[in-house]
């Protein structure tokens, strides 16, 4: 009974979409008030729906219900709680309802959060997410119902995927999520620009807190499943160019670009047909890289399921998205307009090279996930793309943008003084370039590489902090350091940290790329291995049981000094239901280092495979990231966001007055 | 700075930038394609001889075997028509089992052994990479056509 009334609310949100996306947008067009105020009760509407679903999906898995092919193909009576509930986006169908969930969630917060915005514009970004909820909603009618019954209903269930059962992966795809569909938000406030025709900087300054939170998700939600693989696929990587890492990667850049213009866009007035553009590239990429998860085109670790009419389906609504948005900015954009001038040397200059690096970059990454697919497509043969492609075209472009990240929160707007600029720059540039000499010989090796990575990372950290101190001192220099502190908006401290976040990742890259150690070796009992100044000694392997598996447990006794510094246990499990064996790494983490042992294979007597890592710094990439998130969080929380909401009510009455006057007249 | 010669330059820059860009990449992805070569087609000697190149089959049944003390193991991988023995030294990946399907990337040497730096196995027990299934499909035909 529960997942019909799932199944059912399902359909009575896609009939309310239907009003959201069509009602309200002809609403705008027209004039006609009644039609555009539908708008918000149906997104409550819609929202309420969709909850509904995801909460009887959610409740069949808790009851173990194996009576919904979903629950059945995903979960177990076996598996604990907390794994039941992320089971339930542990498989296709589940996914996409979450995504559902979520465009209906963002819905329900731009309602929630634009009393002050102009009722047309509401109307017409609330109108555009119903268009794309129609389109999730579908497809999840049509090919993919979760609710679909299994009879006979099975005895027990098929069990989650074991790699999924984990904690990263309970948190993993929602905050990924959260994040590609977040993007449709500034998607939606670029297409109701584009059918308005009206682009100022109070659009920016709307749709610019949605697009950072937004990319605040995507960042944590990349940084997770980085470290997910990290430590749970049990070979120590953290990033594969892997076509589905890619694939989330790409949104990412492209909305990294986006955030920064429409940081000129709000200030200055500048880049909006590029803003607009950013936007609709943003959330396409997003769905792209829906397709070329769900579609099964991909030879992936992620690609679990594969079937050819899902893929048509997706492809269609990409097509239809893609095709449809990129129409209309061709036809309107020349209205928006391209907005003022600066001059060369001026913050704008250094956010466009952003912007072209950032997109040009995405394009690289594009190309090397699609070549494959365009010659298999046009048999020409089978190829794979290697991470030696992403690399050498990945560095050497972001090289430059990271040391532009530094300086180009220095320069002033329109115009500025780039040479006495870089004179006043020039000690903390030498200092830079001096420690990023020094501690390649401290790590032990000199490398060209790291030398490059250092410096750039150490310069924005140094540009940033003299940045800071300048406009806390101000531009007179005697005012006291207090009142300096108090002047600093939030927005300006969270783009500080989100640069200092870049520059850690930065760091933590370099080093581990530089200095890691990896061996594969065969231990025997009391066989040790000394690595980077540990001592690794195998003492041997003991059998343990768990909930739903049981597992060899290797003893590694790791010294330092002669001092015994920790014992670890790297596992080999065997889960019951799918008899799939798993490796447990077990992980030592420092602020510096991280020591990662894993076990291999059984050689025969009491002698087994053993990976042992060494990993500098690694540490540094997820604490970068998060720095990152938390500077988008905090540039968000700025009070102008607030304020201008305030002023802006007070505007927003008398042109409403026109606007009705208008429609009778 | 007029605004007619601004733009000059900055179409300029980006058509740079555009030609940087597009001559890292084609370099770079000329220098990092691999193939993929079904067991048959390597011993027909289509795959090239000192290029990276992947091959794919199935693991067959009974030749995997340890060698010496060392983490170096032979296997050979059919698509039912022909097989190629692999060569291997490391940990193989948790789904690596006797009669799954494997892609292998690596170069083959003149003593006609594949020797591999990377094997992978999927991670579910139910999937075959798409492009093991199509060299299975071609083995079957040819052991089909040289049957009849």
């Amino acid at each position: 009974m529960i997942p019909e009334i799932g199944h059912f609310a399902l359909i009575l949100a896609l009939c309310i979409a239907l009003i959201q996306g069509t009602l309200p947008l002809v609403g705008a067009a027209t004039g006609r008030r009644v039609w555009m105020n539908l708008a918000r009760p149906a997104v409550l509407g819609q929202f309420l729906m969709v909850a509904v679903a995801f909460v009887c999906l959610t409740y069949a898995f808790v009851v173990n219900d194996f009576s919904v092919l979903y629950t059945a193909m995903h979960s177990n009576s076996q598996l604990p709680l907390l794994y039941r509930v992320s089971a339930v986006w542990g498989g296709h169908e589940g996914s996409l309802l979450l995504w559902a969930f979520m465009l209906a969630g963002w819905a329900l917060a731009v309602n929630l959060f634009s009393r002050s915005l102009p009722e047309e514009m509401v109307a017409r970004v609330l109108g555009v997410m119903g268009l794309l909820s129609v389109g999730f909603l579908l497809f999840i009618l049509l090919t993919s119902n979760p609710f679909e019954r299994l009879l006979p209903a099975a005895l027990d269930g098929r069990d989650l995927n074991p790699l999924l059962q984990d904690p990263g992966l309970v948190f993993h795809p929602p905050m990924l999520y959260m994040g590609y569909v977040g993007f449709s938000v500034a998607f939606s406030f670029a297409i109701a620009s584009l059918l308005g025709g009206k682009l100022d900087a109070a659009w920016a300054r709307w749709s610019r807190p949605w697009t950072t939170i937004a990319w605040v998700f995507l960042t944590f939600g990349i940084a997770l499943g980085s470290w997910w693989a990290y430590y749970e696929l049990g070979w120590g990587g953290w990033w594969f160019w892997d076509p589905v890492e890619n694939s989330s990667f790409m949104p990412w850049l492209v909305g990294t670009a986006l955030i920064h213009s429409l940081a000129v866009t709000e200030k200055r007035g500048c880049f909006r047909n590029w803003t607009v553009l950013l936007a609709i590239l943003a959330f396409s990429l997003s769905l792209l890289g829906a397709f070329l998860v769900r579609s099964g085109v991909l030879t992936s670790v992620h690609a679990f399921a594969t079937d050819p009419e899902r893929g048509i389906f997706i492809l269609g609504f990409l097509v239809t998205v893609i095709g449809a948005s990129l129409a209309l900015y061709a036809w309107r954009a020349p209205k928006v307009g391209l907005g003022g001038a600066f001059h060369w040397s001026s913050r704008e200059t250094m956010l466009l090279v952003n912007n072209v690096l950032l997109v040009v970059v995405a394009g690289m990454v594009l190309l090397g996930t699609l070549y494959p697919l365009l010659l298999d497509a046009l048999n020409l043969g089978k190829i794979s793309v290697g991470p030696p492609y992403f690399d050498a075209v990945f560095v050497p472009l972001m090289l430059p943008l990271i040391f532009l990240c530094g300086l180009g929160a220095l320069v002033r707007w329109k115009q500025d003084d780039l040479v006495a600029l870089m004179n006043r720059l020039r000690w903390v540039f030498i200092l830079s370039l001096l420690l990023s000499i020094v501690i390649p010989f401290m790590m032990g090796r000199f490398s060209i590489m790291v030398t490059l990575g250092l410096l750039s990372a150490i310069w924005v950290i140094s540009v940033t902090l003299y940045g800071m101190w300048k406009r806390i001192i101000g531009i007179s220099g005697n005012r006291s350091f207090s009142d300096g502190l108090r002047s600093l908006t939030s927005s300006y401290i969270g783009m500080v940290i989100a640069h200092i976040g870049v520059a850690v990742v930065v760091i933590g890259i370099t080093l581990v790329s530089g200095y890691e150690i990896e061996k594969d070796v065969r231990m025997d009992l009391e066989d040790t291995l000394t690595m980077a100044g540990y001592e690794f000694k195998f003492k041997g392997i003991e059998t343990i049981e768990g909930p739903n598996y049981s597992a060899s447990r290797g003893l590694i006794e790791v010294r330092e000094n002669g001092q015994l510094l920790t014992v670890l246990h790297p596992e080999k499990r065997i889960y019951n239901v799918q008899t799939m064996p798993m490796t447990e790494a077990a992980i030592d983490s420092g602020v510096f280092r991280d020591l990662y042992v894993s076990l291999g294979d059984s050689l025969g007597g009491t002698a087994w495979a053993v990976r042992v890592y060494y990993k500098p710094f690694i540490g540094w990439l997820w604490m970068g990231s998060f720095l990152m998130g938390v500077g988008g969080f905090l540039a968000v929380s700025d009070r102008r966001y607030r304020l201008v909401k305030r002023r802006n009510k007070k505007k927003v009455v008398a042109p409403k007055v026109d606007m009705v006057e208008g429609v009778k007249s | 700075m007029k605004n007619r010669h601004k733009r000059l330059i900055f179409v300029l820059a980006g058509l740079a930038g555009l030609a940087v860009a597009a001559t890292l990449v084609f370099k770079a992805l000329d220098s990092n394609l691999s193939y993929f070569f079904s067991p048959t087609e390597v011993i027909e000697g289509e795959a090239p001889v000192d290029h990276v190149f992947r091959i794919g089959g199935i693991v067959e049944v009974g030749s995997v075997k340890q060698t010496g003390e060392g983490l170096t193991v032979h296997f050979s991988v059919t698509d039912n028509a022909n097989n190629v023995v692999i060569s291997y030294t490391g940990i193989l990946p948790d789904l690596f089992e006797e009669g799954q399907g494997v892609i292998a990337q690596g170069k083959l040497g003149a003593d006609n052994v594949f020797y591999a730096d990377e094997v992978l196995a999927k991670h579910d027990e139910t999937y075959m990479p798409p492009e093991v299934a199509d060299a299975l499909e071609e083995g079957k035909k040819k052991v089909e056509s040289n049957g009849s």
